[in-house]
């Protein structure tokens, strides 16, 4: 759950009620209208949730319930380095838990969190295709392979942590 | 017959019924009872709760009998081993997932679930605790619900409620899996949100999830203070649903036995709130006179019509939130509970010679809203807290077996006077309609000097339990003074729940629906169907109690509010004329916007 209170600009506010009207304001259309706002915005903090359901004239809680619902949508802000830890089984059972143990413990953020100045955030992904490499990481486009937790602070520091 | 029927046989019994049936609803028709706790009859049908499992003969899995529409030559089984071990896993499963502190809970003995544990004797814990600990934290946000994730089954009856019945949706369900929780916009406490305080998810919660905010230990501490004078109101539709919580049949009139254990509790005065919605018809209906002059004659364009009645605070609140554009369209009226209030510590203290500052005003409502609606910043005109405490029907009948009193051998017993006094017209302020029943049977007799034109007063376009009711009433032959009145069709709807009100109000706003005057109760049937009313609830119950407040009106020797002598008589001494300087100090206010999202 998101407490980061933002305040919106009035051209978002209204790219986001664009959004709405090509979708007629359908409130049929709610997951539509969430993935392209989450492609907008990066994710779906409070107050887009607000905007959405008056325009589509739904109750902001039933919003609310299907942001939460699925996984794909998302409350917090992505960092500026998003690190994506791989947890498909090859990763998993090469040690991809204690790499994240490691991320979590260093950054101090928990998985689906971004530090406090924004520069990180860790997410857990299945298989990036690159199972020969396991453990894999990513950091934005980048694919770390064969990563130890002794790694991790070497990693970090390629993004000036 | 104009709908196919179908034949089958339920535990043997051959029963036949309308093509659409549910195994549930054909077994109910035999009176072979099936356990449910997700359904309820006021609501879809969700079917999530697998409860009501029953054995279909041929088919590979048991059917949720709520859903399983009935089909020609089945063959059910509502008790077979199978039947009875499954339900009987279900129950264990949702205890695992159920603080199930039960001594210490609120519904103790009112709980679906706990009469469910009871009947299948579950004992042994085969599945481990899996009770979340940051699901123990009850939100006690709101003066009037509580909610309590820990003891919720995730049955959503409050999430339907919510949306179907009162199209307020403070509620939805939330996360997914395990993680599943009904929780309102960003988990949001109760008081933060759109929730309208109605009460209507603590009616249909089969457990002790959401229940009302208790105030009887505040009300026992008051009476047992020597030194304050505790005065206690009592609300129109409490006296035909009290009963049903101390072991009376349902649609019981009790008023009379009500008055006798409210003073065996230890009131020391009690008095009727159907005398403020007696006088509530005096100013509510010199309102409207007033606002339609302004409209008709002065052709004044700030008056605002059709005017809304404003006695049930669900509905204040709701419009506030949603409608906030429609408040000038509000009586100006506070409801019955508050006036009485403002008047309890004003006039009664000043005739009883009592010291207001120690005077505890106690209402009795069918209601949770009012609770909320007691606390208002608006409700200090008597320059303390009108209202004090407001106790549900529910806590009411607590507090009376807190007590010992043996309520079926109460003698009848009269309200104390100068503010206890009231007419059939007051009483039938608990159903649906009767608000404006009792202003047309007033306000037609000021216009044209005669009474309303219904047999024995009974204006029974406006009565039952249809969601949204009209009605007109041609106005001939009126007194000189009203003549800008003569020939006017007055043009009336009702509505009653918070999906109607909302239907009645976008009607008008959209300009398809023009009327003079509208009825709004918050709740499914008016107050006799309110979120503090007796548990459970559905139509048949409801039609009862409605029933019930009838039969009350017919029964008293006045039924017009502007026959009640002590209303006649609070004027004279007190408040002067209907909309005088008095009654607009002490009996209306003013409601503001609230946030919607």
């Amino acid at each position: 759950m998101s407490h980061i209170k933002i305040q919106l600009k009035e051209a978002q506010v209204n790219q986001l009620k664009e959004v709405c009207r090509s979708f007629d304001n359908d409130p049929g259309e709610l997951i539509n209208v969430l993935h392209k706002a989450q492609g907008i915005f990066g994710y779906l903090p409070a107050e887009v949730q607000e905007v959405v359901a008056r325009e589509l004239q739904l109750p902001v809680a039933k919003v609310y319930g299907v942001v939460t619902f699925y996984s794909f949508f998302t409350m917090q802000p992505k960092g500026l380095h998003p690190i994506s830890i791989c947890m498909g089984t090859a990763c998993y059972v090469r040690g991809a838990e204690k790499v994240l143990d490691e991320f979590r413990r260093i950054l101090n953020i928990n998985v689906g969190e971004s530090t406090a100045d924004g520069k990180f955030s860790i997410s857990c992904l299945r298989c990036v295709g690159a199972c020969g490499l396991a453990p894999v990481v990513t950091i934005g486009e980048k694919v770390y392979g064969r990563v130890s937790p002794d790694g991790v602070k070497d990693i970090l520091r390629e993004y000036e942590f | 017959m104009s709908k196919y029927m179908v034949n089958l046989k339920i535990n043997n019994i051959p029963v036949t019924v309308e093509e659409g049936t549910t195994i549930l609803e054909a077994a109910r028709k035999l009176n072979i009872s099936i356990p449910t706790l997700c359904y309820h009859e006021d609501l879809s049908v969700a079917g999530n709760c697998r409860v009501c499992l029953v054995e279909v003969a041929g088919a590979k899995n048991l059917a949720a009998s709520c859903a399983a529409p009935v089909s020609e030559g089945m063959e059910v089984n509502t008790n077979s081993k199978n039947v009875r071990t499954s339900r009987r896993h279900v129950v264990e499963l949702l205890l695992s997932e159920h603080n199930a502190d039960c001594t210490k809970c609120f519904k103790n003995g009112h709980c679906e679930l706990q009469d469910l544990a009871s009947e299948y004797r579950i004992g042994d814990h085969v599945f481990i605790d899996l009770v979340k600990p940051q699901d123990k934290v009850v939100d006690i946000s709101s003066p009037s619900i509580q909610k309590d994730d820990s003891k919720c089954i995730r049955c959503q009856r409050c999430v339907r409620t919510c949306s179907e019945l009162q199209s307020v949706s403070a509620l939805a369900v939330c996360y997914k899996g395990d993680h599943q929780r009904i929780s309102t916009f960003l988990s949001k406490p109760l008081h933060e949100v759109v929730c309208t305080n109605c009460g209507q998810c603590v009616n249909r919660c089969p457990t002790g999830a959401l229940t009302e905010r208790t105030y009887i230990e505040e009300v026992w501490d008051a009476i047992n203070d020597p030194t304050k004078h505790v005065v206690v109101e009592t609300a129109p539709a409490v006296r035909v649903a009290l009963g049903e919580d101390l072991g009376i049949e349902t649609g019981t009139r009790v008023t009379g036995k009500m008055v006798s254990a409210l003073r065996h509790v230890g009131f020391d005065s009690v008095l009727d709130t159907d005398f403020t919605a007696d006088l509530t018809i005096l100013e509510e209906g010199n309102e409207l006179l007033r606002r339609l002059k302004k409209a008709l004659v002065e052709k004044d364009e700030t008056v605002r019509l059709p005017m809304f009645t404003s006695c049930s605070p669900g509905w204040i609140k709701f419009i506030e939130h949603t409608y906030s554009d429609f408040l000038p369209h509000l009586s100006t009226c506070k409801s019955p509970q508050q006036m009485f209030g403002a008047l309890a510590k004003t006039y009664y203290a000043q005739k009883k010679n009592i010291n207001a500052k120690n005077m505890v005003v106690v209402s009795i409502m069918p209601c949770t809203a009012k609770k909320f609606e007691s606390g208002r910043p608006e409700m200090r005109d008597s320059g303390y807290q009108d209202v004090d405490y407001v106790l549900t029907t529910r806590e009411l009948a607590m507090m009376i077996k807190q007590a010992g009193i043996d309520f079926a051998k109460m003698e009848d017993t009269a309200y104390d006077s100068i503010m206890g006094d009231s007419t059939g017209a007051g009483v039938i302020f608990g159903n649906t309609g009767g608000v404006m029943e009792a202003a047309l049977r007033t306000a037609y007799e000021v216009v044209t000097g005669r009474e309303v034109p219904f047999a024995n007063l009974n204006i029974v376009p406006v009565r039952g339990m249809e969601g949204v009711k009209e009605a007109k009433v041609m106005i001939k032959d009126v007194l000189p003074e009203w003549s800008f009145l003569e020939g006017v069709e007055l043009s009336v709807a009702i509505a009653h729940g918070l999906a109607n009100a909302n239907k009645v109000v976008q009607a008008v706003r959209d300009g398809k629906a023009s009327y003079h005057f509208i009825e709004i109760m918050g709740c499914p049937g008016g107050c006799i169907g309110g979120g503090g009313q007796p548990i459970p609830t559905n139509p048949e119950i409801r039609q009862k109690r409605a029933d019930a407040i009838y039969a009350e009106d017919e029964g008293l020797p006045k039924r017009k509010s502007h026959d009640n002598p002590e209303v006649l008589h609070l004027y004279k001494e007190f408040l002067g004329e209907p909309l005088g300087h008095k009654s607009h100090d002490l009996l209306h206010t003013h409601y503001k916007a609230r946030k919607r999202y």
